[in-house]
């Protein structure tokens, strides 16, 4: 069993749990991810490292309550257990000196792309960052973010908190000018990716983005994760999650993850129908 | 000696309730069923039945000791080979081993031995299974990777003479393809659960969610102090045709279906969390006991219609005779000399249906198979809503992270010794579905059988010369 050490709440929905995993924790590296599972009951749900402490042992998982499974993580406490924690799976960031460096995080994406921006810094890059959110509540860690990067932007899609923008449009003013960065990651919901991407690649600059498919073991035994980067079917869990932006299939990609929407809308009102039968029980 | 009575039958689920139920099919003998069965061996002194088991099972000695009502005698004559009987009776392709070879078989039906194994092994576990002796500790550490059918059993065999095991397993329940795979109504899972607990009593250290090449490599664990490991990861690679429309939404690898329907439970969806599509209109392809099993499964979650979907004919069909006529019974529709060509979609990204071309058979192939050669104009579409790919799988290459030096083959897999499961790299044993691709529960079981027992020498004399110069030629691949 996997304790959780630490709980944060970032935003009213995207909550930071430190959990007690110290194999995993021993060999996590920037861009790779853990798989989850709350109970035996439970379904296997990947998550990005957002950092991890080689001493005391803890991974840092940042997950927004969305269906069931996040939402009753939501209600997890320190103390609580993980009945799975498996990792670090996928390939980590190819990290090297590039000179100039952009890292985009959107929404729960920030979370991902923050130790991707310290590895990177670490490295020698001059790293410019930018992270947005819809709104002030769901933005997190700015403190975090400029404590590892040369530049940040902040931006808000309603204006409520710092520059009223998407990522794209700073992203664009960046490669427009003349501190233009020689690769860039951009990490955010499958929809702000894509339009990271095609805002990209007119000028040219690799754009790595880290795809959040469905998947089932993580480990490549299922194909559940599959998605065509350059025209060739790709498994997102071995072969990513990180791939070239430009190459992905977003439509295939966005497809694919509204496969179980159905099934999710069940589950979540079920859970939530419970969660509340459970609360009144309990006051009378 | 008796008249020679017809085979016994085994008791069934009707095929009208079965096919929409999760429960096993098939209900075991009675004691009487049991014995009549046994009855029909001849008790051969050339006992050719045992030549065509992969393990050499003492198979006459366990029938006598049944009929004479011996029946903790007839468990020990079994389990003198074979360390899973209750899944081996389930699951086995006795009709090309065993019971292929039985004499009756010339005139008569075999004899049933699989039931009969099937039988013996399930009263063993009634009675609460015994723990052997152990022996005494040798200090020596090994790690077993992988807790399918070999490295299970490679990690009892091992424990039972002295030495201690850990047992790294990358998913969170033990059991490889037995709990994955094979789903509850034809192996049910309390029966796998007794012989992991089994081999936990020996000792055995077993260590879920461990994804050995992510977490340690092997070369790690030879510095953490391990004397000797065995490879027994399986293959767990599922393979796909690459034709036009394979990532469509409601296209499944056989793994997945089968992972999200047995591991993962999502037939019990929602009281269990993993969602899984229902497909109405379903097509397998594929036909063997992986792509009978996708079929079943899929009837059993609510398709209205399900098609098999296979280029060759019955004949050459790799299912166990009895999960095809299972299959059939339960309604499932054949399309045999029939291969996929693509598979169609909604602007959605939904299957709609499937394009099929015939076949007709052609000159044997590399694998002594006839050839399925494709006739041209033949090509026409099927409605489904479904798709499963059951095309076989490879070795997981993720455990190799580290381990350049051990050679494999062009398909991916490890080459080892068939006799002891040395590979080419010092200290590395290797069996099952890793060496040979995908096979079989008792060959793998087997395999795990030899290789624990040349560990075994290795690890009582480990100075005598054990890996010759590098070049030695391997006995398999
Ligand atoms: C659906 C299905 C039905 C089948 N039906 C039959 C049948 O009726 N009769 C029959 O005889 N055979 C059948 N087979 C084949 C049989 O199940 C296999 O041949 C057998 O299980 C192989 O055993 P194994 O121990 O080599 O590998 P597996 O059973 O595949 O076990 C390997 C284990 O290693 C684990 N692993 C992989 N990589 C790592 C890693 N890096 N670190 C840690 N652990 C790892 C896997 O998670 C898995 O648990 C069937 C197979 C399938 C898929
Ligand atoms: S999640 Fe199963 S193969 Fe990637």
């Amino acid at each position: 069993m996997y304790r959780i050490t630490a709980r944060e709440d970032l935003a009213p929905v995207t909550k930071l749990f430190k959990v007690h995993a110290p194999e995993v924790a021993r060999k996590a590296k920037a861009g790779q991810f853990v798989i989850v599972r709350i109970n035996e009951e439970g379904e296997r749900v990947p998550l990005t490292v957002a950092d991890y402490d080689r001493e005391s042992g803890e991974i840092t998982i940042v997950f927004q309550e969305v269906g069931k499974t996040t939402k009753q993580m939501g209600t997890m406490k320190v103390g609580d257990e993980f009945a799975s924690f498996v990792g670090p799976l996928g390939q980590p960031t190819e990290i090297e000196n590039y000179g100039t460096v952009m890292v985009v995080g959107g929404g729960v994406g920030i979370a991902p792309i923050y130790p991707i921006a310290r590895s990177l810094r670490e490295a020698g890059n001059k790293v410019i960052a930018i992270i947005g959110a819809r709104n002030q509540g769901l933005l997190f860690w700015e403190d975090k973010m400029r404590s590892v990067s040369d530049e940040l932007i902040v931006c808000t899609d309603d204006g409520s908190y710092a520059r009223k923008a998407l990522v794209t449009e700073p992203m664009k003013e960046i490669l427009s000018s003349d501190h233009k960065p020689n690769i860039i990651w951009a990490i955010g919901p499958a929809i702000m990716m894509k339009f990271a991407a095609l805002a990209t690649q007119p000028f040219g600059v690799k754009t790595i983005v880290s795809l959040n498919s469905i998947m089932v073991d993580g480990t490549g035994m299922c194909g559940a994760c599959r998605v065509e980067v350059g025209g060739k079917t790709k498994f997102v869990c071995v072969d990513g999650p990180e791939f070239d932006g430009h190459q992905v299939d977003w439509g295939l990609l966005l497809d694919r993850q509204r496969i179980y929407v159905d099934q999710e809308k069940r589950a979540t009102e079920r859970f939530e129908q419970h969660a509340h039968g459970e609360c009144c029980g309990e006051g009378k | 000696m008796a008249k020679i009575g017809p085979r016994n039958e085994m008791p069934r689920q009707d095929p009208q309730v079965r096919g929409r139920n999760f429960n096993e099919v098939a209900l075991g003998y009675s004691a009487e069923q049991a014995l009549a069965e046994a009855q029909r061996c001849l008790q051969c002194k050339d006992p050719t039945c045992r030549e065509g088991c992969p393990v050499n099972v003492r198979i006459p000695e366990f029938i006598l000791a049944l009929r004479e009502g011996d029946m903790w005698r007839s468990v020990e004559m079994l389990k003198d080979k074979n360390n899973l009987p209750a899944i081996c009776g389930r699951v086995c392709p006795q009709e090309t081993q065993c019971e292929e070879k039985c004499v009756l078989g010339k005139k008569f039906e075999p004899v049933a031995i699989g039931r009969l194994e099937r039988y013996v092994s399930d009263w063993e576990i009634g009675q609460g299974v015994r723990k052997p002796a152990l022996a005494p500790s040798t200090g020596k550490r090994v790690a077993v990777i992988g807790a399918g059918p070999a490295g299970l059993t490679c990690a009892g065999d091992l424990a039972k003479l002295g030495h201690q095991v850990t047992l790294f397993e990358a998913l969170h329940a033990p059991g490889g393809v037995l709990i994955y795979g094979i789903p509850e109504f034809r192996l049910p899972k309390s029966i796998v659960g007794t012989e992991v607990q089994y081999v936990q009593s020996l000792g055995v250290e077993l260590r879920l969610n461990n994804v050995v090449g992510k977490l340690a490599t092997v070369d790690e664990l030879f510095a953490m102090g391990y004397d000797a490991i065995f490879l027994g990861t399986g293959a767990g690679l599922p393979m796909f045709m690459n034709i036009p429309g394979e990532n469509l939404n409601g296209v499944y690898s056989a793994n997945e279906f089968l992972t999200r329907t047995n591991l993962m439970k999502a037939y019990k969806f929602p009281e269990y969390d993993t969602p899984i599509m229902i497909g109405k209109q379903v097509a397998v392809i594929g036909a063997g006991n992986v792509a009978m099993d996708s079929a079943r499964c899929a009837l059993r979650l609510g398709a209205d219609r399900v098609q098999v979907v296979y280029r060759r004919t019955k004949a050459e069909a790799p299912a166990r005779a009895e999960e095809l006529a299972n299959a059939e019974e339960e309604g499932i529709e054949f399309h045999y000399l029939t291969n996929p060509i693509s598979i169609l979609g909604t602007e959605k990204g939904w299957v709609k249906g499937i394009r099929l071309q015939k076949q007709q058979l052609g000159e044997p192939d590399a694998s002594g198979r006839p050839r399925p050669v494709p006739i041209p104009g033949s090509e026409y579409e099927e409605e489904v809503d479904m798709v499963v790919m059951a095309l076989g799988t490879r070795p997981n290459p993720m455990v190799f992270t580290d381990t350049p030096s051990l050679e494999r083959s062009r398909h991916g897999t490890v080459v080892a010794n068939e006799e002891n499961g040395r590979t080419k790299r010092a200290r590395i044993w290797s069996g099952g579905d890793i060496v040979t691709g995908a096979a079989t529960v008792i060959s793998a079981m087997g395999a795990g059988k030899r290789a624990a027992a040349d560990m075994d020498a290795f690890l009582k004399n480990p100075d005598q010369e054990w890996w010759v110069e590098p070049s030695a030629k391997p006995a398999h691949e």
